[in-house]
């Protein structure tokens, strides 16, 4: 007879059985589920999850990249590669194509994370989904903090945050009207150290962009960005070439790098481990707008 | 060495891979909470500088005198300029032992709703008390909301030791009062600790100040308390989720059962019976994505394959044919009614979601109404309003494959949602069913 002491699983273990008893709660009650796939870390953690919650199955749903057009190129490359092996359907809702049709009008600053948000609920309506796999985490940022695992979105997208369905043990709720949806995060429980543990044990590649390498940025707002296409540097800022990785990627023109040495995923987990500024803090331009600058977006739509 | 397996900081030889301890917090803003929390994200480096940093601005900017801890986690726009806590939120820290999930449950607005909520799913909770005030009433209702959701550890913190003089009378005098409270509610495991959260006593190291006070430290039990065995280990529960079939020229001929273990170890070889059919199998293969498993218990989430070609689907259960759960329509529960616009009414008709099954039910019966300070039944009452507790009798669409909640959570707990709003409007626990 085995101790009970035998029968322990890991945090990794069991956040990955909480994971993937999400996704499959989702495909047996809802009926067109899609996983939002933008090629950041957090996505692909999601993506292999999914393989593991239907094999030997296909991931029986499609997934979706909402394309800002402020794309760092080995990103997209990694994207391309992920769906030919994977034998998946991608769909790209474009913010440049709707950009030219006049659906949205870019925003003064050149940041196209609130643009992002009418064109995600286009191809919502467009292709019908009911549900969307996001890769958000609650210890990401606070409002994210109180969102729920299966969150509840109006007919417009919409959060309301005061409004939310309780949520007890793992019973999920997910009934809705026609037009509405449901935006279901399996990663809730997840944090960056998590996430950064999993990929090495389940050696998955990613983007090299994710490991430190040597690029010309410049620094502004003690953030170091790239210098590209869509990021351009003012007056007064000398692009210089640094030692860098990216903790979080994101829209091109808002995402900026840390200086790192970590070219492995173990000195990765290192470097996470004992930084002490979030990851968002620490490389988003879009989140310094407000106090609940994430939550206002959250509320237009936004994942 | 596995990356998940970290070597443990105390000097123990033997490296056991971290696991996971979910905990519920409860108590006011008065009684230290954020604090507490603040010092336990803060002494294990799971707070950082730019979360620090906005909370002091934020406070500073709203003259308040001290950094306001309350922000860390009061995230919303309404909670800030309210200053009030709406929502349960999560927090997340880790030690090389463990990982935590904190389910903070605000002390006020919508008091037992959330505190219902962050229990349901707490290996822990821990309950604050202002050593100079004792137990007040909101103290023996967290205790009671935790026993009814039956959280297998209580660990009570009495709060604000430095402004008693590190006295052990008193802190003995609340220990002895709220453990007797405790037995009356067929508490589980219960640990008290006296602690300063504000000058960091008892919280990750013995206090200097309380030399009296031979139990361990908050984070030393939090880390060490030992809940493997809460775990029921003895009851099958398979409930199944979903049905793998792949439509593929590869895998062909494939059939497996997907879910998550509610209860027992399933092993390859073992008898089974499907329910509510009642037809048996045996085991052929229990999977998963990285292969096959000799065992499987909760929380795994696995496949299961039978050695037989029996028409099963999701909502159905798995278990052993001498250790079944009931197959009832008639249901007795406890019910914590969550829903502000319509009270739960006798006659009333909702839907229900128990494991994997949903059906619809009507209430039968409202047998009494619970005060939840003093425990005393109210059986006049006609209705359960938002954030109260009553007995029901269900009557449902469809048998509910069903055990007494005190022997198994997750077959025993069950969610009400209104039909025409689709809001989760109450809460049950199963207190035995027919």
């Amino acid at each position: 007879m085995t101790s009970p002491a035998a029968y322990q699983v890991s945090h990794l273990d069991a956040l990955e059985a909480e994971s993937i008893f999400v996704m499959r709660e989702v495909v047996a009650e809802m009926e067109r589920p899609v996983l939002l796939f933008s090629g950041g870390k957090d996505s692909i953690v999601m993506l292999r999850l999914a393989q593991k919650a239907f094999a030997p199955a296909n991931i029986p749903f499609p997934v979706m990249h909402v394309d800002t057009g402020h794309n760092f190129p080995e990103v997209l490359d990694y994207r391309d590669q992920r769906v030919a092996e994977l034998g998946l359907h991608l769909i790209v809702a474009s913010v440049p194509e709707a950009l030219t049709k006049g659906m949205v009008r870019e925003s003064a600053d050149g940041m196209r994370n609130r643009i992002q948000t009418p064109v995600l609920l286009d191809a919502v309506e467009k292709h019908r989904f009911d549900a969307l796999f996001g890769g958000a985490r609650r210890d990401e940022e606070k409002a994210r903090a109180k969102e729920r695992v299966f969150s509840f979105r109006d007919e417009f997208g919409q959060w309301d945050p005061k409004n939310q369905r309780p949520e007890l043990w793992s019973l999920y709720n997910g009934r809705h009207h026609p037009g509405e949806s449901i935006r279901v995060f399996p990663l809730s429980n997840w944090t960056e150290l998590d996430v950064w543990h999993y990929i090495a044990r389940e050696r998955i590649p990613l983007p090299a962009i994710y490991f430190a390498h040597e690029r010309e940025v410049i620094e502004r707002d003690g953030m170091f960005y790239a210098v590209n296409e869509f990021f351009r540097a003012r007056a007064g800022e000398q692009p210089f070439k640094a030692q860098v990785r990216y903790r979080t990627v994101g829209d091109a023109s808002c995402t900026a790098a840390v200086r790192s040495d970590a070219d492995t995923v173990e000195k990765v987990i290192e470097e996470v481990a004992a930084t002490r500024i979030t990851e968002r803090g620490a490389t988003r331009g879009d989140d310094r707008v407000s106090e609940a600058a994430m939550e206002d977006r959250k509320r237009e739509g936004y994942f | 060495m596995s990356v998940d397996t970290w070597a443990p900081a105390d000097g123990e030889t033997a490296a056991r891979p971290m696991d996971l301890l979910r905990f519920a917090t409860a108590g006011s803003v008065d009684d230290g909470k954020s604090t507490l929390i603040g010092r336990l994200l803060y002494d294990t480096k799971s707070l950082f500088s730019d979360q620090l940093a906005a909370v002091e601005a934020v406070s500073a900017a709203r003259g308040d005198e001290y950094t306001n801890l309350a922000l860390l986690t009061d995230g919303l726009r309404a909670e800030r300029e309210q200053g009030i806590t709406i929502d349960v939120a999560y927090r997340y820290f880790a030690t090389p032992r463990r990982k935590f999930i904190i389910a903070d449950t605000p002390g006020h607005t919508q008091y037992t709703r959330n505190m219902v909520t962050g229990a349901s799913t707490a290996d822990l909770a821990l309950i604050l008390v202002d050593a100079r005030k004792g137990l007040v009433e909101q103290s023996r209702r967290h205790a009671f909301l935790c026993s009814l959701l039956r959280v297998p550890h209580l660990v009570l913190c009495v709060n604000k030791m430095d402004l008693v003089d590190w006295s052990q009378e008193v802190f003995e005098r609340i220990a002895d009062e709220f453990t007797a409270f405790a037995a009356k509610l067929d508490a589980p495991d219960l640990t008290v600790v006296p602690i300063s959260a504000l000058r960091g006593d008892n919280i990750v190291t013995r206090s200097e100040n309380m030399q009296w006070y031979e139990g361990p430290s908050l984070l030393h039990h939090l880390e060490r308390v030992h809940i493997a065995s809460d775990r029921n280990l003895v009851d099958v529960r398979f409930p199944v989720q979903y049905v793998i079939r792949p439509q593929s020229t590869t895998v062909t001929d494939y059939r497996g059962y997907a879910g998550q273990v509610a209860s027992g170890v399933l092993k390859p070889g073992d008898e089974v019976m499907v329910l509510p059919s009642g037809f048996t199998s045996r085991i052929a293969a229990v999977e998963t994505a990285d292969g096959p498993v000799e065992e499987a218990f909760p929380p795994m989430s696995v496949t299961v394959r039978l050695t037989d070609e029996i028409d099963i689907s999701r909502g159905d259960l798995i278990c052993r044919p001498n250790n079944a759960p009931m197959v009832a329509q008639d249901i007795e529960a406890m019910v914590c009614w969550m829903d502000e616009s319509r009270p739960l009414q006798v006659g009333g008709r909702y839907a229900i979601k128990h494991t994997t099954r949903s059906a619809r039910t009507i209430v039968r019966e409202l047998h009494y109404r619970l005060d939840v300070n003093s425990l005393h039944r109210d059986e006049t009452a006609a209705e359960l309003k938002l954030n109260e507790i009553g007995r029901v009798r269900l009557r449902t669409t469809v048998p509910l494959l069903a055990d007494e909640y005190r022997r198994n959570r997750t077959t025993g707990g069950f969610v009400i949602i209104d039909e025409a709003t689709n809001r989760t409007v109450g809460a049950g626990m199963i207190v035995e069913a027919a």
